[in-house]
């Protein structure tokens, strides 16, 4: 490898030996299209005029307009494809495409991320196969019916916990064998490097963004950014411009699904430790033998017991700070923005928004609070009509 | 000496002139009990030493039939604490046969690397096989096993970059495990790929024996290795799934793996080995 794909001592490519060399192809490729105009051009136009960058920074007119703060929403929901997945799926297709791939595999937990890949697919004219754990396509159904009319090929994987790491299992699985017509899409800022290193910098637009808007909103920068982290890729593009910031806190929200005292979330970095998965050197749940637990979340794009690198190192360096969030809090949160801002939110960005409601009843002076509404909440209708009947407070 | 058992039992096979057969069990699938059968079953049977598979809960390097086998010796509640003590049971019983446990990084970093390794060559354990840690990330980790008496064996993958292969080569102790193809373990009626040009490359980076494993559950997949200059050659999910199915006939393990192991040993003939290490 060119670089050392570290965050302090996190990160790395721990992954079978056929698959290092792929890897460091895929960061040749990667760091050439950086400093290649033409590349940068032709990705900047299809994030304009494809995907429909840049997207608002719309400040709430009703949601918190009783407390101290004013709560902005950063409008990655307005993105082609329904979530900031697009952004780096585009950078990755060009990439793929530059290094002669006929065909791209990706995983998907909510199916946002294979719904990003199945259309850049169908963009590029590149084969398209896509893995989801068999539990996901049940609570995603429509998203899978989106991928496969964008011409992908949806296969449902019934291994382990059947849901998103078992996906990225099977995903290695496929590219250990066709990495020489294949690249792997990863759909998150986690795994081996390159991957989370090219998925924050193909991500960094939506920080850079916040950071302009705000200051022509507000002539000065929010006192929080924040963002949901399942592996983290819209959390490190939100974070990202703000790291030098230290005014600017950086709070990361992990699902705390029935409760963080619990064994059902999906709160890697708040209740996992060091270990090995997917290729990175990172957090993970896991049981006293090392054996990777199955995380929980209402929402399936959170619902994964590792996290990207760079998020360790961020919480161990004190930067950012990560919180939990459960699936009640972010039910509550969904329903808040769909009926008081005409918003409905996916339920994994419900989980930022909810945590910014809260500090925004406690909030005792002015406060300027950025959350990154990182994709729209079509997709989880099911799940939460399903949710609040048994709650039995249905709308 | 480290690696002492690989070096005698290679001496051996090359003395009759022949590759070594190696046969692969998931430690603990289906149960302890029925493990430890099986294991003592194919070194009876004349195995030439055994690869072992510590259950990880996210094999990336396997295919359908060892990720089934993995998930049953989980499911029995087999802990990479219970994978050592039955190796070492194991040990008590077999001096000599050499022993390579086959694991995942994350077991690996569940302790400082001494710690790890004194506990490996402490249940009699001869290599130790990372599948998810190439040899750019294994310096420390190779240094700390060579310094516990421990074998660390490397994958050397088909088209590796020479600088890849050469470390691969200088690092492997006991053997180097050469992959016969890309993907994942498991079988297929043919054997495929250019592991012959892989062992050329090994040989002329002055490796130690090279053994080939991924896609091996015929005796001809055996005479096939055996014929392109490998020392040995390792079969996994044949085996893995053929105890299975005894395991689910009531069989009787002795009944099926003797022929089987004969079988695939039979053909393991060649001629006079001119490895040099």
């Amino acid at each position: 490898m060119r670089e050392n794909g570290r965050f302090g001592v996190f990160g790395g490519a721990y992954v079978p030996e056929i698959l290092y060399h792929v890897l460091e192809e895929l960061e040749a490729a990667f760091l050439d299209a950086q400093n290649d105009a033409s590349f940068q051009a032709e990705l900047a136009l299809l994030l304009r005029d494809y995907a429909g960058r840049p997207t608002p920074l719309y400040r709430c007119r009703n949601l918190c307009a009783d407390t101290r703060v004013r709560l902005y929403l950063k409008r990655e929901d307005l993105l082609h494809g329904g979530a900031h997945k697009t952004n780096q799926v585009l950078g990755q297709g060009l990439l793929a495409k530059r290094m002669g791939k006929r065909r791209l595999i990706a995983e998907t937990g909510a199916g946002q991320h294979g719904v990003a890949t199945a259309l850049v697919g169908a963009l590029l004219g590149m084969t398209t196969r896509i893995y989801m754990g068999a539990k996901d396509a049940e609570r995603q159904a429509a998203n899978v019916f989106r991928m496969q009319m964008l011409g992908a090929e949806v296969v449902r994987v019934d291994a382990g916990s059947r849901t998103l790491k078992d996906a990225i299992n099977e995903a290695l699985r496929d590219w250990s064998q066709h990495y020489a017509d294949t690249h792997y899409l990863l759909g998150t800022a986690a795994g081996a490097h390159p991957f989370p290193t090219m998925v924050r910098d193909f991500q960094k637009v939506i920080g850079a963004e916040i950071k302009r808007q705000m200051l022509s909103a507000e002539g000065r920068l929010p006192d929080a950014v924040i963002a949901c982290v399942g592996g983290g890729s819209n959390a490190i593009g939100a974070f990202h411009a703000f790291v030098p910031d230290a005014d600017v806190a950086l709070i990361g929200v992990e699902p705390a699904g029935r409760g963080l005292d619990t064994e059902h979330h999906g709160a890697t970095l708040q209740k996992g430790r060091p270990g090995v998965l997917h290729g990175a050197h990172t957090y993970v749940l896991q049981d006293a033998h090392g054996q990777v637990q199955e995380s929980w979340s209402i929402s399936a794009g959170l619902d994964y017991p590792g996290v990207g690198p760079e998020h360790v190192h961020l919480m161990q360096s004190g930067r950012a700070r990560y919180v939990g969030v459960t699936d009640d809090m972010a039910l509550d949160a969904f329903v808040a923005l769909s009926r008081q801002e005409g918003i409905i939110p996916a339920l994994e960005s419900a989980h930022a928004l909810a945590f910014a409601m809260q500090m925004a009843q406690a909030a005792t002076r002015e406060t300027v609070l950025v959350v990154n509404l990182s994709g729209r909440g079509d997709k989880d209708l099911d799940t939460v009509s399903q949710a609040l009947k048994e709650r039995e407070v249905g709308p | 000496m480290i690696g002492h058992r690989y070096a005698e039992m290679f001496a051996r096979t090359d003395a009759e002139n022949r590759g070594a057969f190696i046969p692969f069990l998931v430690v603990g699938d289906p149960t302890p009990e029925l493990f430890l059968a099986a294991a003592q079953g194919l070194i009876d049977a004349g195995a030439d030493a055994l690869e072992l598979g510590i259950p990880f809960s996210d094999p990336t390097a396997d295919g359908p039939v060892v990720q089934a086998a993995v998930n049953r010796a989980l499911a029995a509640g087999v802990t990479p604490g219970d994978c050592f003590a039955l190796i070492a049971q194991l040990r008590r019983q077999n001096s000599a046969v050499p022993v390579g446990i086959l694991t995942y990084a994350n077991a690996v970093f569940q302790q400082p690397f001494d710690v790890y390794f004194q506990r490996v060559f402490a249940a009699g354990i001869d290599a130790v096989l990372t599948a998810d840690l190439p040899i750019a990330e294994a310096d420390a980790y190779a240094a700390q096993a060579e310094q516990c008496g421990v074998c660390p064996v490397f994958i050397a993958p088909p088209d590796a970059p020479d600088e890849a292969l050469r470390r691969i080569a200088q690092r492997s102790r006991g053997y180097t495990y050469v992959v016969s193809r890309s993907g994942v373990t498991g079988c297929n009626a043919h054997l495929t790929g250019d592991f012959r040009a892989t062992i050329a490359r090994l040989k002329a980076a002055g490796a130690v024996r090279p053994v080939v494993g991924f896609g091996i559950g015929e005796p001809s997949h055996v005479a096939q290795v055996v014929q392109a200059g490998a020392a040995g050659a390792i079969s996994g999910s044949r085996v893995v799934d053929m105890v299975h199915q005894v395991f689910l006939q009531r069989g009787d393990l002795r009944v099926a793996l003797s022929p089987f192991v004969e079988k695939m040993k039979r053909v393991t003939k060649r001629e006079p080995n001119v490895w040099k290490e």
